[in-house]
């Protein structure tokens, strides 16, 4: 398969002079399987660039699986130019959302309402179908298989795995590795920490041995106190994952809306300071960066 | 067919105690820094609350693919915030009972219930009550018609004829109880309330929200329910809006009716909210 990063930035696109390198659109992953079959991975900005290119070989066939919906990554979709043409058949997978009890189409349509954008869903003219996914469940697209399990977030997030020809990538989506709410004297701390536990190693089960894991680090472990529950991780909590999960490559990405280049370089130089960093080759992502695996 | 005064206080004594961690849930959840374990020790002391978010979090619209089996490892698995909204949507839902053999259509009473509640809370942000008090509004909507359900679970048979009568005669459902029964949904709740031990000025709205006065005294969140009740009739072209509202009542609202149900312009999509919050069981 080969992967195409086309969106790194978390929360709202920032582009500009001081975000170029490393780029200022929001979460986008393109995944082109050995069959040719397209896979793209949540519908940030970085997705309209997709859209352009597959202009050139129309009609597609493209499955989009959205990790969640919180807007940095489906604002995207309504300029996903190929969902306005005919002949284009689009699969969209996600999450139901139970909470406010609502299904993708009706989530994703609605960012379609006249108030917000001009062109209703009900008038893409390309043939738009919705699946919803039930954790553990897959997809075979072409060659490929993708996979999800939920991982914590504010809101039911999937975290995606692609698998072909024994080589694995796997996309946290946003995450913020679950923390124990009781202080260490309480009497449930040690429980509790048993059951954040075993939800860890569901997730490295799941993660094992991957080839490429892009993983959200929004934060530093010097600003994470205070932004504890806002439903990201750490370059540090990520470390930590690929380190157990025995992952080969780490891209750290949904950068931070307010980091410029110089910044992000700074803290990976940090970073990659610290002593018994496991084997894992360690990267910022990167806008543009294609994987081939 | 008055109702038996004995019997209705025995059948009052019958009815399982309002669950003090109902109001502990809305009023942790209506907290920015909503403690986490706070919330976790309230659903887990009632067993009825923590079966209930177990219960959703285990449906297939979470499509989980392990079994949740405590409400420490639903935190863990889906999220704070996740399970912050669950059960808030349990604890609104667990309250009362769902159907009845009398014929009150429960998913208008919801309804409406909803409506007044939210709209009461959306009142009461106008009026700059801060943020951790709105839930009250939204409770007291939710419940001041509490004894119409009571009636409805407890004396099918007899309600149904007030229900009838009410319908066929266009006569307010109150007056229809008062003389048929004896006694009307607003005493009966009042009772009701009275046993749950709900505050004082909560249990105000559900004996006075049909009594029409000039002055409420300081009970603000009574002047708001009516007064949202009013706007709930006003919005659904009911022919229960007053054509004279109480002096109190209008200087509440502040303005002329139009105008308020014009300014509360996210309604319907609060009331999606909430009602998909209710409508989980």
């Amino acid at each position: 398969m080969k992967i195409t990063l086309r969106g790194v930035r978390g929360s709202i696109p920032v582009p500009g002079p001081s975000t170029v390198k490393y780029g200022g659109n929001t979460t986008c992953h393109e995944v082109r399987a050995d069959s040719g079959d397209i896979i793209i991975i949540d519908g940030g900005t970085g997705i309209r660039e997709v859209g352009n290119e597959l202009l050139a070989q129309l009609p597609v066939k493209v499955s989009i699986f959205i990790t969640h919906t919180h807007w940095d990554h489906i604002q995207g979709l309504p300029f996903f130019l190929p969902i306005f043409i005919p002949g284009n058949v689009i699969d969209i997978y996600g999450s139901f959302d139970p909470v406010y009890m609502k299904d993708l189409r009706s989530i994703l349509s609605q960012q379609m309402e006249y108030c917000y954008f001009p062109v209703r869903e009900c008038e893409l003219a390309a043939t738009i179908n919705y699946h919803h996914l039930k954790e553990g469940e897959s997809v075979q697209v072409g060659s490929a298989k993708v996979s999800c399990i939920v991982t914590n977030h504010p809101v039911l997030n999937f975290a995606y795995k692609v698998e072909e020809n024994d080589k694995k990538f796997f996309f946290t989506g946003d995450y913020e590795p679950p923390v124990n709410i009781y202080d260490e004297e309480d009497e449930e701390y040690s429980g509790y920490q048993e059951l954040i536990n075993d939800q860890q190693q569901m997730l490295v089960d799941f993660i094992k041995d991957a080839d490429v894991m892009i993983a959200d680090s929004q934060y530093t472990a010097a600003e994470y106190p205070s932004k504890k529950g806002w439903g990201h991780g750490t370059f540090d909590t990520n470390i930590e994952l690929a380190r157990v999960a025995n992952v080969k490559q780490l891209h750290f990405t949904h950068h931070d809306p307010t980091r410029t280049d110089d910044q992000l370089e700074e803290i990976f130089a940090e970073v990659m300071a610290r002593d018994n960093l496991p084997e894992t080759e360690f990267l910022l992502a990167k806008e543009g960066t294609v994987i081939d695996l | 067919m008055a109702l038996n005064r004995k019997k209705l206080l025995e059948i009052v004594d019958t009815i399982p105690a309002f669950p003090q961690s109902v109001n502990q849930i809305i009023a942790l959840t209506s907290r920015a820094d909503c403690p986490p374990k706070k919330l976790v020790g309230v659903i887990e002391r009632d067993p009825i609350v923590t079966i209930k978010v177990l219960k959703v979090v285990n449906s297939a619209f979470f499509g989980l693919s392990k079994e949740v089996t405590s409400v420490q490892h639903s935190v863990v698995y889906v999220g704070l915030n996740t399970i912050k909204n669950v059960a808030i949507s349990v604890a609104m839902s667990g309250v009362l009972p769902k159907d009845n053999e009398a014929g009150l259509d429960m998913e208008a009473f919801w309804k409406n219930s909803l409506a007044v509640g939210v709209i009461a809370k959306m009142l009461a942000e106008k009026h700059r009550v801060p943020p951790n008090e709105q839930a009250d509004y939204f409770v007291a909507g939710l419940l001041h018609n509490i004894g119409k359900v009571l009636f409805a679970h407890f004396f099918p048979g007899e309600y149904k004829e007030v229900l009838d009568k009410s319908e066929k005669e266009k006569i307010p459902l109150h007056k229809v109880e008062k003389e048929l029964l004896g006694i009307d949904h607003c005493q009966l709740g009042s009772l009701v309330a009275k046993e749950w031990k709900l505050p004082d000025n909560l249990r105000q709205c559900i004996r006075a929200h049909h009594t029409m006065v000039n002055d409420y005294g300081d009970n603000i969140l009574l002047v708001a329910i009516i007064a949202a009740s009013q706007v709930n009739h006003y919005i659904n072209g009911s022919n229960q809006v007053l054509r004279r509202l109480p002096k109190q009542i209008e200087d509440y609202l502040g303005a002329p009716m139009l105008e308020v149900a014009e300014s509360l312009t996210n309604l319907d999509n609060e009331i999606k909210k909430a009602q998909s919050f209710v409508d989980v069981s």
